[in-house]
């Protein structure tokens, strides 16, 4: 039998790197561009739009093109025929006028594929919601969870570790997606919050098969060492774990390669949250319980001495 | 028993046969006899969303009434423009969203859901200082009342060329405002007389005749003729009533939705192609009943789109939501045929082994995936606070695709694996994936 239990510390130590490299990411965004992600407009404000382009224009030209026609302040993403673009809020005869002087300009053929005009007062209004939102979901998961283990003694902190190990998910994907704003440009919107959302969903709902099994297996008494009972139920549900998130790896993985681009990052979420998510499920969410039952908190700090 | 599962065989291939029949055949309008009712971001189109100033509101009369009234007007405007299937609702209290699928030219729409057009004919006067100014023409009515002539007496407003004139908007007055209308005309005769379209002079013909009741006017000004026919729109449909500020605006063009649908149907058939392939290989029988089990999934989700198209929309992250809900509708099988496996590894008979597997299985299932609904309850209420109709489209999809697989696999798994375990036609426990 695989010992899980007992490379909790190297789960930890895993753990806490990538918790403190989305730190790092998150601190040097902010220090970089003066905030911690980088904001869509879904968040901001401002106007972002798909143009394509035939024939298709550079992007270093499309940029000059759009410095000379004063909008400096303008961020273009993608190559070839379709570039996203981010500029401040514009009125419809801006638009217009844009449009036709790239065209003028460039020598091409512009179409607006998408168009998003946000106004700065329900852009804040959004994002407020959106912290709304994930704080309630993890509040209502911890809930459900101490509902779901009553019946264990001290239901609450079956609810806590579940509530970490999540918290230890969307910190990860927070921290990656930073790093993609700071080194690619990467913007969050909506979606990304959808899929944040579903990830906090997937994440527990791996935790909980795995505490089903634990609850089922100390109320058959299988071990009197509660580490043990702990190691055999990640052991005994490893297969399911593993090939429920191969089956949806699978389906998901196609729709990042192939699903196209407007819902490239949404994607991107989902795959980092079943990947993390299962991590966490195994290697930090049962772990904790074990820490917790045996007061070993040491384990938890990197190179602290073992406990006996 | 065994002639309870027939029954549920045959009730599971009824639904089966009702649900395929709902969605062929597969065309032009992909599935079904109505086809899907797809979203902006997949069909093209406009959304719109509003902020209404209800401090601009007539007193005598509720917020919600007010916001009523400006929905049923904005609702006459894009249905006198003719666009099919509009969405026109509130959310909250002073939000309007408004969907346009496969409006091109997105500001004269605009123009026609958010002016206010408030008509008013004014006459000039001297104001103290002596300089001359327009104020709106009045008349004594026949109630005795001294009455301002504004669009609160328009009959009707339509089109119409005049040689020389170009687009004209024709005015019908009712029988007071064409009363009111004569007496102006005559208290103006040979002076000009302004017509005032939101405060702004629109033209100020010389009044040549008294213009008697039951006479049609018009409104000439250098109109095209969109121009025209949006300002008869908006007359007939009367001022709105509250001032409204576009907060939000999307716009999505059609080629890229048409786009976005090829590359999800790649997508998703590579996804289930892979794994179809990977439950075939390691959970041998099982896994093939789990592949038609998720197949009579996939019919009964598109059918449950496609029969109730007109509440639910299919949205590019619906899509997603749909294909992540392939991958989690697998998961209650992997639970219990995994469960199965344990059961026979500890020696169990085939027919013990599938019970046990289905009831320890349940709690797990039944609890892993309440999470997941709790997820999609916040994500709704999240979706209708803002624009992005995409979030909405991705909870919807996942909570029925998530409720649908739980039934698939609690009723259809295992109505098909009792009723091949029963048959007794495959004993080898190596087709289980349990060697011996």
């Amino acid at each position: 039998m695989i010992d899980f239990v007992g490379k909790k510390r190297w789960f930890f130590l895993i753990s806490e790197i990538l918790v403190v490299i989305g730190i790092i990411a998150l601190v040097i965004s902010q220090i970089q561009l003066g905030t911690p992600l980088r904001l869509g407009t879904d968040f901001t404000g401002g106007t972002s739009m798909i143009l394509q382009f035939t024939p298709q224009v550079d992007q270093e030209q499309l940029r000059q093109e759009l410095t000379n026609l004063g909008y400096s302040e303008t961020m273009i993403q993608g190559s070839g025929d379709d570039f996203l673009i981010r500029l401040r809020e514009i009125s419809p005869q801006e638009r217009q006028e844009l449009t036709k002087e790239l065209e003028m300009r460039l020598g091409s053929e512009v179409t607006i594929r998408d168009y998003a005009m946000v106004s700065g007062h329900i852009a804040t209004n959004t994002a407020s919601n959106a912290i709304i939102a994930v704080i309630i979901a993890a509040v209502a998961m911890l809930f459900y969870i101490v509902w779901a283990f009553r019946r264990m003694p001290k239901p609450f902190r079956w609810g806590t570790c579940a509530i970490i190990a999540l918290i230890h998910d969307v910190f990860i994907i927070v921290g990656i997606f930073s790093l993609l704003g700071w080194l690619g440009g990467v913007a969050i919107d909506a979606l990304f919050i959808t899929g944040l959302l579903a990830v906090v969903g997937y994440s527990i709902n791996n935790t909980v098969v795995i505490f089903d099994r634990i609850r089922e297996n100390v109320s058959r008494h299988i071990s009197p060492d509660f580490a043990v009972t702990v190691n055999s139920s990640i052991v005994e549900t490893l297969g399911r774990s593993l090939n429920t998130s191969l089956t949806t790896l699978f389906v998901i993985l196609a729709l990042f390669l192939f699903g196209g681009a407007t819902i490239h990052y949404f994607v991107l979420v989902l795959l980092l949250g079943v990947i993390i998510g299962t991590y966490s499920s195994i290697c930090v969410s049962s772990q904790l319980l074990v820490v917790w039952e045996k007061k070993d908190w040491r384990s938890l700090l990197p190179f602290a001495k073992r406990t006996a | 028993m065994r002639s309870r599962n027939v029954y549920l065989l045959i009730f599971i291939l009824a639904l089966f046969g009702f649900a395929l029949w709902s969605i062929v055949p597969i065309n032009a309008k992909l599935l079904g006899p109505n086809g899907l009712r797809l979203g902006l971001d997949l069909k093209g189109g406009s959304q719109l969303l509003y902020e209404a100033d209800l401090s601009k509101k007539d007193p005598s009369i509720t917020d919600a009434e007010a916001m009523a009234s400006v929905i049923d007007k904005i609702q006459r405007r894009v249905d006198l423009y003719g666009v099919a299937e509009p969405v026109i609702q509130k959310l909250g209290t002073d939000r309007i969203l408004v969907q346009l699928p496969g409006v091109k030219d997105i500001d004269e729409a605009v123009n026609l859901i958010g002016e206010v057009a408030e008509l008013d004919f004014r006459e000039q006067k001297l104001d103290a200082s002596g300089n001359t100014t327009w104020v709106i023409a009045t008349a004594v009515g026949s109630d005795g009342q001294e009455e301002e002539l504004t669009g609160k007496y328009l009959k009707r407003a339509y089109l119409n060329y005049i040689e020389l004139e170009g687009y004209v908007v024709m005015i019908e007055w009712d029988s007071e405002g064409g009363y009111l209308f004569e007496k102006i005309t005559k208290q103006n005769l040979n002076k000009p007389l302004a017509i005032f379209l939101d405060n702004e002079l629109i033209s100020a013909p010389i009044v040549q005749t008294v213009i008697t009741a039951g006479q049609t006017g018009y409104i000439k000004g250098d109109f095209t003729t969109s121009e025209a026919q949006t300002l008869a729109i908006q007359l007939n449909s009367g001022a709105l009533d509250l001032p409204l500020t576009i907060i939000d605006q999307r716009d999505v063009d059609a080629s890229l939705g048409a786009d976005s649908i090829r590359q999800s149907i790649l997508a998703a058939a590579i996804g289930i192609i892979l794994l179809s392939l990977f439950m075939l290989l390691y959970y041998r029988l099982p896994g093939l009943i789990a592949c038609c089990s998720l197949g009579i999934y996939g019919v009964f989700l598109l059918s449950i789109f496609n029969l109730f198209s007109s509440q639910l929309t299919l949205t590019l992250p619906g899509i997603a939501g749909f294909i992540l809900s392939l991958g989690m509708a697998v998961d209650a099988n992997v639970l219990i045929f995994e469960r199965m496996k344990e059961e026979l590894r500890g020696g169990r008979s085939l027919g013990a082994a599938v019970e046990a597997g289905f009831n320890r299985a349940w709690t797990a299932i039944r609890d892993s995936n309440i999470t997941t609904f709790i997820a999609c309850l916040i994500l709704f209420w999240l979706g209708g606070t803002f624009g992005a109709f995409m979030v909405r489209g991705f909870a919807v999809t996942l909570f029925i695709g998530v409720a649908l697989s739980m039934f698939t696999a609690i009723v259809v798994t295992r109505t098909l694996l009792r009723l091949i375990i029963g048959s007794r036609v495959v004993s080898n426990l190596a087709a289980y994936g349990v060697k011996k």
